[in-house]
């Protein structure tokens, strides 16, 4: 029926690996898309060496903001938070096998991450600046 | 009426973007008239015939072309009038939209007449727009907000409203058929009981006045709001309809050119109505469309429009009623008009819109400006589809068996 619904996201919506909580955690950020009510809880654990041990997202969404956050987490256990930071739109793009969402859209799939750098920084700036580099 | 004697093809010829094909070769299914209705040919037409013949600012020029002008917007004052009921034109004041309109009332009326510690009550299935502007003044001038409840069935409950009314509110404002659950609610009958309590009534009709016959006089309105935008007309222009006497003891809105009848360097007289509400060059070409398109209503007839979307309705609440795991939120057939807003289960109305979209079909998904709505029913989104004049039953099967195949691809 459509490209956008890919088996993966379809398969990562269903059954996520990746959600729950995590209590007590060391980063937890949550936001939410006004827009479309989609809202992502992100939590994470680290080592002494800064490096991601277990992470979760919680909340509600469309299978694309999801799907985007399941595929998101798995891609950083195991890596250092510096370079969990230098993740870019484009690379999770690229794992959810997307590359030409609308303006709407773009905002479901981007959300995860939005989160994500926002906790890992530990204020809301980088979120907006993601927003900001979309227009 | 069934759908045959409607004639809806022929209805259908009058709406060029109808005939637009999406995703290749899908005819466009729009089921979103409750956001924006389609255009006929001579609501375009006369816009584009007053730009081509006509175009000259109002009211003040001589020459011909603005006399002309002139003529045709003050004629579409009337027919909207005429439309409304309205006794007069001077009743009829001309804003940009619905939101204005309420603002208009928020800003002037209500800032003359209210004060700390009076009662507005307003209702749980507001849009935003019949909720934000009270909220501004509630707190500028400490007024105290109350909402009617909405009951499970998405209906007001009615006995809840009369013990409000006991607090001897200022004001009631509701709207006069919901744009998320489609319940027509009983308005003549709620301004009554409003008007036994002394309260000034403002009726919200962005969805009743496009749907069925709206009467000013009948209802025994004070002030009714509606966007032409939603009844086959242009964006940019809405209507505030208010009761003389009232309109006459308000304030000016917005200061400026056309609202004043003499200025000097440090006062002013404020014009007659309506154009005292109506400052700066309002938007001309939007006015004469807006007449064509109460005339195009009209022409078809209200009490025609109103019976055919209620056969529409009650076959779409059967049809969707068909699909598992589909919930309708809203009142039965009888009580609405129509606007269909469901959740289907373990999907996003997010995902749902898009994937009809890309089999041609136009419906809205979120929280249709009504986020304390759907709070009340603790969704934090719905998908809806709506029906207009245009829209036929075959057009229901599509969206039926395009659910059927969303559901599919979740499995
Ligand atoms: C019930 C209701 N009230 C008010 C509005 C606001 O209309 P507008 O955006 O034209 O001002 C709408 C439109 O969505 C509506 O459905």
């Amino acid at each position: 029926m459509d490209d956008l619904y890919r088996e993966v996201i379809i398969e990562h919506y269903k059954n996520p690996a990746y959600r729950g909580v995590l209590e007590p955690n060391d980063f937890s950020f949550e936001d939410e898309n006004p827009l479309c009510g989609d809202q992502i809880r992100i939590d994470l654990r680290v080592d002494e060496n800064n490096r991601v041990t277990e992470a979760a997202f919680s909340g509600h969404g469309c299978a694309i903001s999801q799907a985007s956050a399941d595929l998101l987490l798995e891609s950083i256990v195991g890596k250092p938070l510096g370079e969990v930071k230098k993740i870019s739109k484009e690379d999770l793009l690229d794992l959810l096998g997307l590359d030409n969402l609308g303006p709407v859209r773009l905002k479901c799939a981007l959300l995860s991450l939005k989160v994500l750098k926002a906790g890992i920084y530990g204020m809301g700036e980088v979120g907006d600046s993601l927003d900001r580099d979309e227009e | 009426m069934s759908s045959h004697s409607f004639g809806v093809e022929r209805v259908r010829a009058d709406f060029p973007i109808l005939s637009r094909a999406l995703q290749g070769n899908k005819p466009l299914v729009y089921l979103d008239s409750t956001a924006t209705a389609q255009k006929p040919l001579s609501v375009i037409r006369a816009m584009d015939d007053y730009y081509r013949n006509t175009n000259a600012n109002i009211h003040r020029g001589v020459h011909t072309l603005a006399e002309e002008a002139t003529a045709d917007y003050e004629r579409a004052r009337e027919r909207i009038a005429a439309f409304i009921g309205a006794r007069s034109t001077s009743e009829v004041i001309f804003t940009r939209n619905t939101t204005e309109s309420i603002n208009l009332v928020a800003y002037s009326w209500a800032r003359k007449n209210l004060s700390s510690g009076d009662v507005i009550i307003l209702t749980e299935m507001e849009h935003h727009s019949n909720l934000v502007p009270w909220q501004i003044l509630a707190e500028e001038k400490n007024i105290r907000l109350e909402f009617t409840p909405v009951t499970d069935e998405g209906e007001l409950n009615l006995q809840a409203y009369q013990n409000l009314l006991e607090l001897r509110p200022k004001l009631v404002a509701f709207t006069q058929m919901s744009n998320v659950l489609g319940t027509i609610n009983p308005a003549e009958e709620m301004i009554r009981m409003a008007h036994e309590v002394g309260a000034v009534v403002l009726i919200d009709a962005a969805q009743s006045a496009p749907h069925f016959k709206v009467d000013v006089q009948k209802l025994k309105a004070d002030f009714l709001a509606f966007s032409a935008h939603k009844m086959c007309g242009p964006t940019g222009i809405g209507v505030l309809y208010g009761r003389r006497d009232l309109l006459e003891a308000m304030p000016p809105f917005l200061g400026g050119g056309d609202m004043i009848k003499k200025v000097t360097l440090r006062g002013f007289t404020p014009n007659e109505l309506p154009h005292k509400f109506e400052a700066g060059t309002p938007a001309i070409a939007e006015v004469i469309g807006f007449g064509a398109a109460v005339e195009y209503l009209e022409q078809i007839g209200m009490d025609q429009i109103a019976a055919y979307e209620h056969t529409l309705t009650r076959y779409a609440l059967d049809r969707l009623s068909e699909i598992s795991g589909l919930k309708v939120i809203g009142p039965p057939a009888e009580k609405k008009g129509g606007v269909c807003s469901f959740t289907l289960e373990g999907i996003h109305p997010h995902d749902i819109a898009q994937l009809l979209d890309r089999e041609g079909i136009a419906v809205r998904a979120g929280h249709h400006c009504a986020m304390p709505l759907h709070q009340r029913y603790g969704l934090p989104a719905t998908t809806r589809a709506s029906f207009y004049l245009y829209n036929t039953l075959e057009e229901i099967d599509f969206l039926a068996e395009a659910l059927e195949k969303t559901k599919a691809l979740f499995g």
